[in-house]
């Protein structure tokens, strides 16, 4: 494995530099901003910083920000205010976990199925978690958040195995309409096999419905702590593949010839995907949108790097999330729009303007 | 894109073709009269037995006192025709509906996987009938209105955008039919959404209510909604018959169709306008009864041994009777007497029939 990526990074050319032909379907080289590229990522992590900020600050109760830092610099208990501060924090560091879990993850998943519409949602992993959520309420009498995790963690990476294994049988591998339609055949099925439960039992309906929307909202630290240590790994994991994803990008054969194993690449790469989409949908539900938009968006600032896609990916997608979540929180006053609402709403009309520019259509 | 290049038929009949043409045709309209003799078993099959039994002097006894006013049997009567009876009636006129609709889109976008439900057709229909339901607390026609209305408006949506450029370019029509495909797939989630939402702010007894309309169900058939969807298909089907020539002809690929004098964009927008609106009356009727249009056309073609639109009419009143006797009369034994929507058993046997399209689909072009 070491032997093999040395041998393509030396082929490889220095971070910055434009070979012809690099980038699978990404942008010209005269639309990628080239140099300066660490400087962006400093600028999303302040982003990033300032939107968790905003988190902890904003909600239905308004706070003076001085009160927000007397919260986090000089608790005091007995303070109702600095109550409400402390209740978003867990919030605000599972919209950071998740939606970095989201991005990482709809980025590895795009290069290794040079696929860009590749994305949690599509690919049935949502549906997964679903009914293995249904069949934990139905079945065991789960009620809780926390205890839901476990459910949808072996539901969704289940479900995004079997999508992949069907999307890439044949010669041609996981084309974006194959995937698409293996997601949706897939989603459909599931959704059957979950509606004969959710329409003979209501309450296991009254209890879905509210985690099926998908949100960071309500979670305490112990679901963020259970969850962490899977969405750790597969960080690590997919954080370490940006070489093989840019050789992985240039095809099958090239990547070969440049000494890469390609099986064994994609099966560690889809081993980090796998952890990071199930580990985000166990910690906030289903999510979509964050995983396919954030990539895609990345790409006007990095080009067709995926070492750098990747870490863009982990600071920009949570600030999706945050966002989401944010204004989520103020739009419906005095009740809350949840953050996987959001982010379908932000990102379906980003999803089509991808469609339309012909991204999606003849890969 | 090779799903799209797997063309309709290319395995479907014989090997050596030339010979067998009149045997294949003969088979055809065999098979055809045979499916039609299916449905009426169906029918009569879901009208006559179940929880409730009727013989078959018992039902003319009833159909005739119900015409001429004569005397009624008590209980028999509101049974058969207030209930069973519309019921099967509307089940065949949505199977009709639904795979006719299928089978053109399928047909048209070239493409087996194209299916009003997989290309979001049906979530349009969804998120507008849910606002309906839990918003305005609409109920009956209100609900198959707003239905209508979301199915359509969506469709133009999609529409809008996989045509957008492509159609006028390059005039290539597999590009626009995988547009197509992946535009109704991204709104689709996106409309999922929305009504995800509107579940969680309904009362809790609403969102039952609604889960039942999203999965499709003939439980709340009545004569006027028959009557309705009736007269829709008065209109549509003659729509359809006077299309499906051109539409052989726009099979062969959009540049031969142009050669041999058909008018490729405004046919493509007929059938879509047609097919839309087939599918948009039957969900208004029942609620989007998944995969029914989706499994219709390639069960026929496979039966038939011929893409045939009269043989996917057929396939589709077929599916969704045969579902529907399961999901209102043996499913209830298993379930402690609930009644499934019978989408959720036609949508149970539609994915695993989905992923098997796929793999023979990828086999053939490896």
């Amino acid at each position: 494995m070491t032997d093999s990526t040395t041998t393509a990074a030396r082929q490889e050319p220095a971070p910055g530099t434009f070979v012809p032909g690099t980038g699978p379907a990404v942008h010209a080289p005269g639309r990628t901003f080239g140099g300066p590229r660490a400087a962006w990522l400093l600028a999303a992590v302040v982003v990033l910083a300032l939107l968790a900020g905003a988190s902890l600050a904003i909600g239905a109760r308004g706070l003076p920000l001085a009160t927000v830092w007397q919260a986090l610099t000089a608790f005091d208990p007995a303070n109702g205010d600095h109550a409400v501060v402390h209740a978003r924090i867990p919030r605000t560091v599972l919209g950071l976990l998740a939606g970095g879990a989201l991005g990482l993850a709809g980025a590895a998943m795009q290069g290794v199925a040079r696929n860009p519409l590749a994305d949690p949602g599509i690919l049935g992993v949502n549906a997964g978690a679903a009914l293995a959520v249904v069949t934990g309420i139905y079945v065991f009498g789960v009620g809780s958040l926390s205890g839901y995790i476990w459910f949808a963690f072996v539901g969704a990476a289940a479900a995004a195995v079997v999508v992949y294994l069907i999307a890439s049988l044949g010669r041609d591998g996981a084309t974006p309409v194959k995937l698409a339609l293996a997601g949706a055949a897939l989603n459909a099925g599931l959704y059957s096999l979950m509606n004969v439960i959710l329409v003979s039992s209501q309450d296991t309906l009254d209890r879905f419905r509210f985690w099926q929307v998908g949100g960071i909202a309500g979670r305490d630290w112990s679901v963020v702590l259970s969850g962490l240590p899977f969405l750790a790994a597969g960080a690590l994991i997919v954080l370490l593949t940006g070489r093989i994803l840019n050789s992985l990008a240039l095809g099958d054969d090239i990547a070969r010839g440049l000494g890469q194993r390609v099986g064994l690449a994609r099966a560690v790469t889809a081993l980090g995907i796998v952890l990071l989409c199930g580990s985000a949908t166990a910690l906030a539900g289903p999510v979509a949108f964050v995983g396919l938009v954030i990539p895609h968006a990345v790409r006007f600032l990095t080009g067709p790097d995926y070492r750098w896609i990747l870490p863009f990916s982990l600071v920009l997608a949570p600030a999706l999330l945050l966002g989401a979540d944010i204004i989520g929180r103020v739009v419906l006053l005095p009740g809350e729009v949840p953050a996987g609402i959001m982010t379908a709403l932000v990102g379906a009309p980003v999803f089509v303007w991808l469609i339309r520019r012909g991204k999606g259509a003849g890969l | 894109m090779t799903i799209t290049t797997s063309r309709v038929n290319p395995s479907a009949g014989t090997p050596n073709a030339g010979s067998g043409r009149p045997r294949r045709t003969r088979l055809l309209l065999n098979r055809t009269a045979f499916l039609a003799a299916v449905v009426v078993v169906l029918f009569a099959v879901s009208v006559l037995l179940g929880s409730y039994t009727v013989t078959i002097p018992d039902f003319f006894r009833i159909l005739i006192a119900h015409l001429t006013g004569g005397e009624k049997i008590p209980g028999a009567s509101f049974i058969v025709m207030e209930n069973k009876l519309p019921r099967a009636v509307i089940g065949t006129m949505i199977g009709a509906a639904f795979g006719l609709a299928g089978a053109l889109f399928q047909t048209m976008l070239r493409n087996p996987l194209a299916s009003p439900d997989v290309i979001g057709i049906s979530y349009g229909a969804s998120a507008a009938a849910v606002t309906a339901i839990v918003v305005f607390g609409a109920s009956g026609a209100a609900v198959s209105a707003a239905a209508l209305g979301g199915a359509l408006g969506v469709a133009a949506i999609i529409y809008a955008i996989s045509s957008g450029g492509t159609l006028r370019g390059t005039g290539r029509g597999d590009a626009a039919g995988n547009r197509l495909i992946l535009a109704g797939v991204g709104i689709a989630a996106a409309l999922h959404a929305v009504v995800n939402f509107l579940m969680t702010r309904a009362d809790i007894r609403t969102a039952a209510d609604a889960l039942v309309w999203l999965n499709g169900s003939l439980n709340s058939a009545s004569w006027d909604r028959a009557g309705v969807l009736a007269l829709a298909l008065a209109v549509l089907l003659p729509a359809v018959v006077a299309l499906a020539g051109p539409l052989r002809i726009l099979e062969l690929g959009p540049d031969a169709a142009a050669g041999l004098g058909i008018r490729v964009g405004a046919t493509r927008l007929a059938l879509v306008v047609t097919a839309v609106a087939l599918a948009a009356v039957a969900t208004a009727a029942a609620g989007p009864v998944s995969f029914v249009a989706f499994l219709a056309g390639p069960i026929a073609r496979r039966f038939t041994g011929k893409a045939s639109l009269p043989a996917s009419a057929l396939v589709g009143a077929v599916i969704v009777l045969a579902a529907d006797y399961v999901a209102a009369n043996l499913a209830p034994l298993l379930l402690d007497g609930t009644v499934l929507p019978v989408g959720v058993i036609t949508g149970a046997l539609g994915a695993p029939f989905l992923l098997w399209l796929l793999v023979t689909a990828n086999r053939k072009d490896a």
